[in-house]
């Protein structure tokens, strides 16, 4: 894919933008990227609709100092050791503990990469799951349940009946 | 239960056979990411955690219905040949190959009979994919949710009340589903019409990447179409959405094809016959001129300008066309001239006997009633 700017070079910067309902993705090469400012505090002052998220997140890890007091931040994560810096390298998170670790500048971040910081999908159900979670856990199985009947798979419709009815039992 | 595979032999390679509209969407796929609590993720997990989290992985795909009879492969395990054929067959990705301070300890579960599986400790422990022939979303995406179902009642999966399924990259949290549709628009491509239909793509929360995947060059005129988010809608919706606008790519697809029949029959013709005479042909075909000559091929058969070849052989020369497969024919490496020989002796081998079976009309088109009036050649 070429970059979307200079139409020579590969895109190795890929930047999602979302406002109100309009999604704008970017195809940068590194050098264009640059030349937008990406990697500079301006970027994140200027806050522009193209302000990518990722660097926007990483500059917020990275400026962490006395005059932005924020603590839990610049403190690696406790389970997996990850550090700012490391996440600014790689882009990847370490564990699902930095996800509550950094909970506050990535509900930021999902947001601006997704447009929204709420799961919205197939729930999880575990041991410490309580009473709000099994009912959601039963709207999203009626909902799929609804779908596989319009679709006529009844093969699925049939085994997410009997799982409804199996959880709908133990409430 | 499962069984330790080797080598890769035929598996995973029952898409080919098309489904839906299959003139035009080679495939579809679905995987949904999923990590093991208490783990770290493979990219910070030591060796004997990634070993652990196979391990785990194995023992939960050994109790679940879906894999039944599969098979698993360690990738530290296989040779270098049969690596590649995992990659030439998008059942693994080459990051999946990338080596990560001694032992990757990935692996792939596949199984029996269909190209449902997991993929073992890539970014993420678990990838939980389908891939089928044709634009067969649904089909895909009821493998993935049905098995994700199994998986998860026996592993603990990493999952956060508001943020959703935990991922490695958290452009993939929340359904940990990344849908897509490999498409074939020659048709876009010869009218100019493409850039007009990408930014559109684009436009609505969809992203576009060649063959390989992400980076990847687009040859042949085969797109990679797939969701860009992951966070905020169902799993439904987003299937729902990348199959709603892949069928008006379709749509938009087939009116520029009868646009070019209507407005340059001779020039589309010749386009189509050029390209299907050079693979009947040629002594020697470099992998991208292969894909490029398919792509003329693929489009002049769904026109019914050829009567052949059938579109299940059009994506077998697709997959086996690739060099390591073409090693593995040949029994030993080769250089890329030989690998080119080899291609080309395949692929006229494969076009010869669906010519026989089709009764088509030699490449060179002497006993051909042209289609410019819209008759098949060859009748």
């Amino acid at each position: 894919m070429l970059c979307d700017d200079c139409r020579e070079n590969h895109a190795q910067v890929h930047l999602t933008s979302v406002e109100a309902n309009d999604m704008r993705t970017l195809n940068l090469c590194v050098s264009c990227a640059a030349a937008r400012g990406l990697s500079s505090e301006e970027a994140e002052e200027a806050s522009t609709s193209e302000t990518p998220p990722l660097v926007d997140f990483l500059a917020q890890l990275g400026s962490a100092g006395p005059q932005t007091p924020a603590p839990s931040v610049s403190e690696p994560c406790p389970f997996c050791g990850i550090s700012a810096s490391d996440f600014r390298k790689s882009g990847r998170v370490g564990c699902s503990q930095c996800y509550v670790h950094y909970e506050t500048q990535l509900r930021g971040l999902l947001r601006r990469i997704h447009g929204s910081s709420q799961h919205a999908g197939k729930l999880y159900l575990s041991e410490t799951s309580d009473i709000t979670d099994r009912l959601g856990q039963i709207s999203s199985m009626r909902r799929r349940l609804k779908r596989a009947i319009e679709t006529e798979d009844f093969e699925t419709a049939a085994e997410l009946r009997d799982r409804i009815h199996n959880l709908e039992l133990q409430e | 239960m499962i069984q330790t595979a080797e080598p890769v032999a035929e598996r995973g390679l029952d898409w080919i056979r098309g489904g839906d509209e299959a003139e035009i969407v080679l495939s579809s796929r679905v995987r949904v990411a999923r990590n093991l609590q208490g783990v770290p993720f493979p990219g910070r997990a030591g060796p004997e955690e990634r070993a652990e989290v196979v391990e785990r992985v194995r023992t939960a795909a050994d109790r679940a219905d879906l894999l039944d009879g599969g098979y698993i492969w360690e990738v530290d395990s296989l040779d270098s040949v049969n690596r590649e054929i995992l990659v030439e067959r998008h059942l693994i990705s080459r990051d999946l190959l990338t080596d990560r301070r001694g032992p990757s300890s990935a692996a792939l579960v596949l199984a029996d009979g269909s190209s449902c599986g997991v993929m073992v400790n890539e970014e993420d422990h678990l990838r939980l994919q389908a891939l089928v022939g044709g634009l067969e979303l649904d089909s895909a995406w009821r493998q993935v949710d049905l098995l994700d179902e199994e998986i998860g009642a026996v592993l603990p999966i990493a999952y956060h009340h508001q943020f959703g399924f935990l991922t490695a990259c958290p452009t993939n949290v929340g359904t940990g589903l990344r849908a897509s549709v490999l498409i074939h628009i020659p048709g876009l491509v010869l009218t100019k019409e493409i850039t007009k239909v990408l930014e559109g793509i684009s436009q609505v929360g969809l992203t576009y990447r060649g063959l390989y995947g992400e980076g990847s060059e687009v040859v042949g005129n085969f797109f990679q179409v797939s969701n860009q988010t992951t966070l905020g809608k169902t799993e439904e919706d987003l299937i729902d959405h990348l199959d709603r606008v892949t069928r008006k790519v379709i749509d938009y697809e087939r009116s520029a094809r009868a646009m070019l029949l209507t407005e340059a029959p001779a020039v589309l013709e010749d386009k189509v016959w050029r390209a299907y005479g050079i693979l009947r042909t040629a002594r020697s075909l470099g992998l991208e001129e292969m894909m490029n000559l398919l792509s003329g091929v693929r489009l002049g058969m769904s026109l019914k300008l050829l009567k052949s070849p059938r579109v299940e052989t059009l994506n077998e020369l697709l997959v086996r066309g690739q060099v390591a497969h073409l090693e593995r024919a040949a029994g030993g490496s080769l250089s890329e001239q030989e690998a080119d020989v080899c291609r080309a002796t395949f692929v006229r081998d494969k076009l010869a006997t669906d010519e026989r079976d089709a009764g088509q009309a030699p490449a060179d088109g002497s006993s051909d009633t042209t289609a410019a009036d819209g008759s098949p050649s060859g009748d």
